[in-house]
């Protein structure tokens, strides 16, 4: 593929402490295409997108994003960057003291000289695009966990940005609302053209929106390839990772010996 | 060895703490100061609303805390002076107390138990549920955001809550000076005026101010530093009150120090 790179990792290493979380990590992602992230649970990954959107930094290696070096950037250098972006988190995050219609329009109002009648305008159109119309006036107490994803879906994309990054969009919904989450991130980058990339552990939106699928295990990078290819992977932790089989080389269980010597100690 | 090596712990994690309390400071007159010149400014809508929740929210209490303190001032002192026959001494000794002392250091300690703890437990949530990571996404800074106005409010409000609580606490020892010692109302407030000082009015703002400056870093600092959920929230909201306290009694011993020897 010779598209351009918006987003290049490489050899990233972090520690926390004594663990190793990111041992490694190298991968590119291209404009346009949304690029799934997907992993076990305390495999990284979400560390991983923090260091993709400057909040942490790598001990070694490098991230670019949007064609900048990010540890090389002073803070409003960073700021410019941050402002080309947009991110949704996976509690949501929306701002408890604010209504739905001023958590969305915070970046805007913040960042943008635009009138107060055109921000309103576009808060309209975000709100509408996530199918929440009307809801500016509410709490974000008021709304159920779907609505909220949405919420912090619409605020992600209010700046107009040119990635998104998606922290498990999913995780925790039921299945109709994980399928219009689903189909808002494929039409987003779609009707926008915008670079996605979600981190998740929900195998049926994996197969549904990537372009691409890496596949994280403690701290590195184990494939990396179309959903097809992914599927036809020969790695067998990747088989078991996405036909979710308890037995396979991923062990979820320590060594029985260990738990035997534990209990009689 | 062990002792040593938890009291060296002890003694590093302090100095860690400090340095980062006084870090945050920095970083808050930093956007107080040079925000505007770079054309960042703290919005004044909720520099405003802080001002009302920490401010005029606490009327109601520093009310009841400063008027009864002055009822008991009054009482306590009318007990001691009434053997001396100089009851009408109980109307400056409660002026005078109240503005170089309790006036400043009780509304002080009201406010950190009210808008301390609030803005450790707000702070708090909002870090553990990644708000204060989706404003830096955001490209907003959160001390900007959310400590310089938290920070402003109760530097203005404080000092103002002292005057309010002076006045209060000096209509307490009205009450029992005028209907119970039978003082003459009007000699009773010339006595107060007549022995307090300018010096001893302006010393005590100048604490308050400082209590302010207290409060509100060490709420701020709590909160932002949130780790671990609910319980964490908790932890941060209990550790702010203790800490505003310890620190509150500690700067007034050192600033009554301070004014006794160079303001005399």
């Amino acid at each position: 593929m010779s598209a351009e790179v918006v987003i290049k990792a490489e050899n990233v290493v972090r520690k926390f402490g004594e663990r190793t979380i990111l041992n490694g990590i190298s991968l590119e992602v291209y404009k346009g295409e949304t690029f799934v992230i997907m992993g076990g649970s305390g495999c990284g990954k979400s560390t991983f997108l923090r260091h993709l959107i400057g909040a942490l930094k790598p001990d070694s290696g490098k991230v670019y994003l949007l064609g900048q070096e990010l540890s090389a950037l002073n803070e409003d250098e960073l700021d410019k960057v941050k402002k080309r972006i947009g991110m949704s988190f996976q509690s949501a995050a929306l701002f408890d003291s604010m209504t739905v219609g001023d958590n969305v329009s915070l970046p805007l109002k913040e960042h943008t000289k635009l009138d107060k009648s055109v921000i309103d305008i576009v808060v309209k159109m975000k709100l509408e695009m996530v199918g929440l119309r009307g809801f500016e006036g509410l709490m974000p107490s008021q709304l159920s966990g779907g609505m909220r994803k949405r919420v912090a879906l619409a605020r992600a994309i209010v700046m107009d940005p040119e990635v998104v990054f998606y922290d498990e969009p999913t995780a925790g919904l039921d299945p109709i609302v994980a399928g219009v989450i689903d189909k808002l991130i494929l039409d987003l980058s779609k009707k926008l053209a915008i670079t996605s990339v979600v981190v998740t552990h929900d195998m049926k939106s994996v197969f549904s929106i990537a372009d691409r699928v890496a596949m994280l295990y403690e701290g590195r990078v184990l494939e990396v390839g179309t959903p097809a290819e992914i599927k036809a992977s020969k790695n067998q932790m990747v088989q078991q990772f996405i036909n979710g089989s308890p037995d396979g080389p991923i062990k979820f269980f320590q060594q029985k010996d260990d738990y035997l010597e534990q209990l009689i100690k | 060895m062990k002792i040593f090596e938890k009291i060296g712990a002890i003694i590093l994690g302090t100095l860690r703490h400090i340095i980062d309390v006084v870090a945050l400071f920095v970083d808050t007159l930093y956007w107080l100061i040079c925000g505007p010149l770079r054309n960042k400014f703290v919005k004044s809508d909720s520099i405003f609303f802080q001002m009302v929740f920490a401010g005029v929210g606490s009327f109601i209490i520093v009310f009841f805390v400063a008027f009864f303190t002055g009822i008991v001032i009054a009482m306590q002192s009318a007990y001691q002076l009434a053997r001396f026959g100089a009851n009408i001494y109980v109307a400056p000794m409660v002026a005078v107390g109240l503005a170089r002392e309790l006036g400043p250091v009780l509304t002080a300690l009201v406010v950190a138990g009210r808008v301390g703890a609030a803005i450790a437990a707000e702070l708090g949530t909002m870090q553990v549920t990644e708000q204060i990571e989706a404003l830096e996404t955001m490209a907003l800074n959160p001390i900007r955001f959310l400590v310089v106005p938290r920070f402003l409010a109760l530097v203005i409000m404080l000092p103002c809550l002292t005057v309010f609580a002076d006045m209060i606490g000096i209509m307490g020892g009205f009450v029992v000076g005028v209907f119970n010692l039978n003082l003459d109302p009007h000699r009773y407030l010339t006595f107060s005026f007549k022995f307090m000082a300018w010096k001893d009015v302006w010393t005590g703002l100048v604490k308050s101010f400082v209590f302010g400056i207290t409060i509100s870093l060490v709420g701020c600092y709590m909160g932002l530093r949130t780790k671990g959920g609910a319980e964490g929230v908790g932890k941060a909201t209990t550790l702010s009150v203790v800490t505003s306290f310890i620190l509150i009694i500690l700067f007034d011993c050192l600033l009554t120090g301070f004014f006794y020897f160079t303001q005399k």
